[in-house]
């Protein structure tokens, strides 16, 4: 009995060290390895850059059926604005087509009874057709254009009031700020999430394919007959990894701050412990995965699905985790990332909010120490 | 000839099929996934949290409160008692937006002089807080509306905004979610699995006999490439069943014209797949080749925002994925009933990178068969 405990806690420094240079001559010579460590997170970084969720330049079409002063003045607010991109037409139909095609989201048509209307002070129609196919960007047609109806009207009052002296009453007006981000920039939310994402990719996928291969090979028997215990094989497997995820960390940093810009105004140090913590969870699930899976191409699909696609969907980086229903957002809650990803972004643009900070990485504390436990009690079943 | 195909296809079949683990890889995960991201994958924001101060003690504040916590948006209303709390409800992100009401709020409304609502958001949920302003300015807006309307006799000019999204009436966003994970799961599935088929060979040792096998090198791609297509049609048609049953999204358009890019679809990616096999040593290299194309093409082919909000310099790398195209078509078929013709404009693209990554793959077999 005690001698099997000793042999649970008892790790020989020499043997490690030599298991963990193994690893590591590994990773050098493989050069896969460095791609998807240095290469992936660049690219990855510049992608999520470039894909911008702030809406602009809708496309629409614009039909005039009435040409007179009013009607030509509404359209050239749709025109001056830089949520839309707008094509004149007089041919509704040539318009609908181009919705079908996928060509433009959205149509607006302002008939010809348009301006008759206004005059009279009888409420005018305007049409807005949009691609429902879309419907994102069919909920921003409708509401762009509302916007632009409610801000001409507006301006048409105004010229109303200083022309008869008679001033309109009772308008609420809303004064919005911004805090943290008041330009509402998306790349300021997306690139610190990004990095979670691209941890989790390299942690979990990474050391989910290196066990695998063992596994695929024959070398993990081979390794269990020499004196090595099962627990440096473990941290010798990790260890390398765990730097190879810090040194890409450090490079998304950069790629973050210095070429696009986005501030960083939270701790340095904290940032690093949070991302080494969540390092381990990934290692730890790379790990788990690849024992229970022992192939590379089912490690590879598995990683994916518990790695990848919860991290970037369940985390709370672009989708918003209170809006999915109510077993989602419980689901939500063992996704390691989503715990990395606020850390991330409130340190990125929000500080050292410690109400945010400390219990996000209380918990990811938690994750890391189960994810790496129980990965040692699979391997010694077996 | 032909035989000796049909062996080497039904080797392939039975090298994914018969492994009891690699067989549940193949067909669970696409469709955990087609449930799960189906739902979680929306850009509608509701359940919001707001937090109020208000220090107005008359009935308009108490109206726009009341609207606000009627709306089918906003989930939970704090009333909190001073700025400093809004502050801290926003800072620790228990909501996304907080209001503050002025003390002479309902007396300005009263005395019809206009009043200012001061609203905090969240910089950190860019989109979202973008959207919440969206539903709170409705809110504010329909109010004004209302009282101008019962205050004032004479008429206003408004304009009416009649409102029909076509293809998709109700803006249900679970309807065009669906088909475009179908695209994105079919793409991840086929590259990962046509990418491994190659360096499979190579990691077992295998590659060796099957140089010698009396078999040409375009027989080998076509062995490798007709049980990816038949495994890649059979899941997308579960994942098509499941949308139709489960989330109820309606097929208008013709199944014969989906099936006929489905398979041009899966053909490029598998030359896609196979263009990384071959030139990959290790299965490690395969995978990690397959994510260098299936991230990106996950964010730039249209799914997670439209192709045309990319920015200009990236643009062309999205017209080199099949799935760019084949989004456009699964989502026309599915809600459009879209034509033969305009179909043709997203087929022929497929077809160009297909021949082209198969040449390439070719090529790369015959090198190193030399």
């Amino acid at each position: 009995m005690k001698i099997l405990k000793n042999k649970k806690i008892n790790i020989n420094t020499q043997r490690l060290l030599g298991y963990i240079q193994k690893e590591s001559l590994q990773v050098i010579r493989d050069p896969s390895s460095i791609v998807i460590a240095f290469l992936l997170p660049i690219i990855l970084m510049i992608i999520f850059g470039a894909v911008s969720l702030d809406i602009d330049n809708i496309k629409i079409g614009l039909v005039l059926e009435d040409k007179s002063p009013p009607a030509r003045e509404l359209a050239s607010y749709y025109q001056g604005t830089r949520y839309f991109t707008v094509y004149m037409s007089d041919y509704r139909k040539a318009l609908e087509d181009a919705m079908w095609e996928s060509k433009i989201r959205g149509v607006v048509v302002i008939p010809q009874d348009f301006s008759k209307k206004f005059y009279q002070g009888i409420p005018a129609s305007i049409q807005v057709l949009a691609d429902g196919s879309e419907a994102n960007t069919a909920n921003f047609v409708l509401n762009f254009s509302e916007g632009i109806t409610s801000l001409w009207l507006k301006e048409k009052e105004k010229e109303k009031e200083t022309e008869t002296g008679v001033f309109n009453k009772g308008l609420i007006n809303l004064d919005s700020h911004v805090r943290f981000n008041p330009e509402l920039k998306s790349d300021y939310v997306v690139l610190p999430g990004a990095i979670a994402i691209i941890m989790s990719l390299i942690g979990t996928l990474l050391t989910a394919l290196v066990v695998a291969r063992e596994w695929e090979r024959g070398t993990m028997e081979s390794a269990m007959a020499t004196p090595i215990r099962i627990n440096e094989i473990i941290l010798g497997k990790v260890i390398p990894y765990f730097f190879l995820g810090l040194g890409s960390m450090l490079l998304c940093f950069l790629i973050t701050t210095l070429f696009f810009g986005v501030p960083f105004r939270g701790s340095f140090f904290i940032l690093i412990f949070a991302t080494s913590i969540f390092l381990l969870t990934a290692l730890g699930q790379g790990l788990i995965i690849s024992t229970a899976a022992r192939s590379q191409f089912v490690s590879s699909q598995l990683a994916l699905m518990i790695g990848f696609l919860p991290a970037l969907i369940l985390s709370g980086f672009v989708f918003e985790i209170k809006s999915m229903p109510e077993f989602l957002q419980w689901a939500a809650y063992i996704v390691p990332a989503r715990y990395f990803v606020s850390i991330l972004q409130t340190s990125f643009i929000a500080g050292n909010i410690s109400d945010v900070i400390v219990p996000n990485l209380v918990i990811l504390i938690l994750f890391a120490l189960v994810l790496i436990w129980i990965p040692s009690l699979r391997v010694k079943k077996s | 000839m032909w035989n000796r195909l049909k062996a080497l296809i039904i080797k392939e079949l039975q090298i994914i099929w018969l492994d009891k683990k690699s067989r549940y890889a193949l067909i669970i995960p696409p469709l955990i996934q087609i449930v799960i991201l189906s739902y979680a994958a929306t850009l509608e924001v509701k359940n919001i949290s707001v937090a109020i101060y208000n220090q107005d003690v008359g009935w308009y504040s108490h109206e726009v409160i009341a609207r606000i916590k009627g709306s089918p948006y906003f989930d939970k209303v704090y009333e909190v008692q001073n700025l400093a709390a809004v502050e801290e409800a926003i800072n620790t992100q228990k909501v996304i937006i907080g209001l503050e009401f002025q003390s002479d709020f309902s007396r300005r409304m009263v005395a019809g002089e206009s009043t200012t609502i001061q609203a905090i958001l969240d910089g950190r949920k860019a989109n979202s807080s973008q959207i919440v302003e969206g539903y709170f300015f409705q809110i504010l807006q329909d109010f004004s509306k209302e009282i101008v309307r019962s205050q004032q006799k004479e008429t206003q000019p408004s304009i009416i905004t009649n409102f029909r999204a076509w293809f998709n009436p109700n803006l249900n966003f679970i309807w065009y979610t669906v088909p475009g994970l179908i695209a994105i799961l079919c793409t991840v599935l086929v590259v990962s699995m046509a990418s491994l088929s190659i360096s499979r060979e190579h990691e077992a040792g295998t590659f060796d006999q099957l140089l010698v096998a009396p078999i040409t090198s375009w027989q080998i791609l076509l062995g490798k490439s007709i049980p990816a297509v038949l495994i890649g049609i059979g899941e997308t048609t579960l994942m098509i069943l499941i949308a139709m049953a489960v989330f109820h999204v309606p097929f208008v358009g013709s199944i014969f014209l989906f099936y006929i890019s489905l398979i041009v679809f899966i053909i490029s990616l598998i030359g896609i797949g196979l263009f990384i096999s071959s030139f990959s040593k290790t299965q490690q290299q395969s995978v990690l080749g397959a994510f260098i194309f299936t991230v990106p093409a996950i964010l730039i082919s249209g799914f997670v925002a439209p192709v045309e909000y990319i920015q200009d310099w990236l643009r062309w790398m999205s017209y080199l994925m099949p799935t760019t195209y084949f989004l456009v078509i699964i989502k026309s078929i599915f809600l459009k009933d879209i034509s033969f013709v305009k179909i043709v404009a997203q087929i022929w693209p497929m077809m160009l990178i297909s021949v082209f990554t198969l040449l390439i793959a070719l090529f790369a077999f015959r090198r190193s068969l030399d």
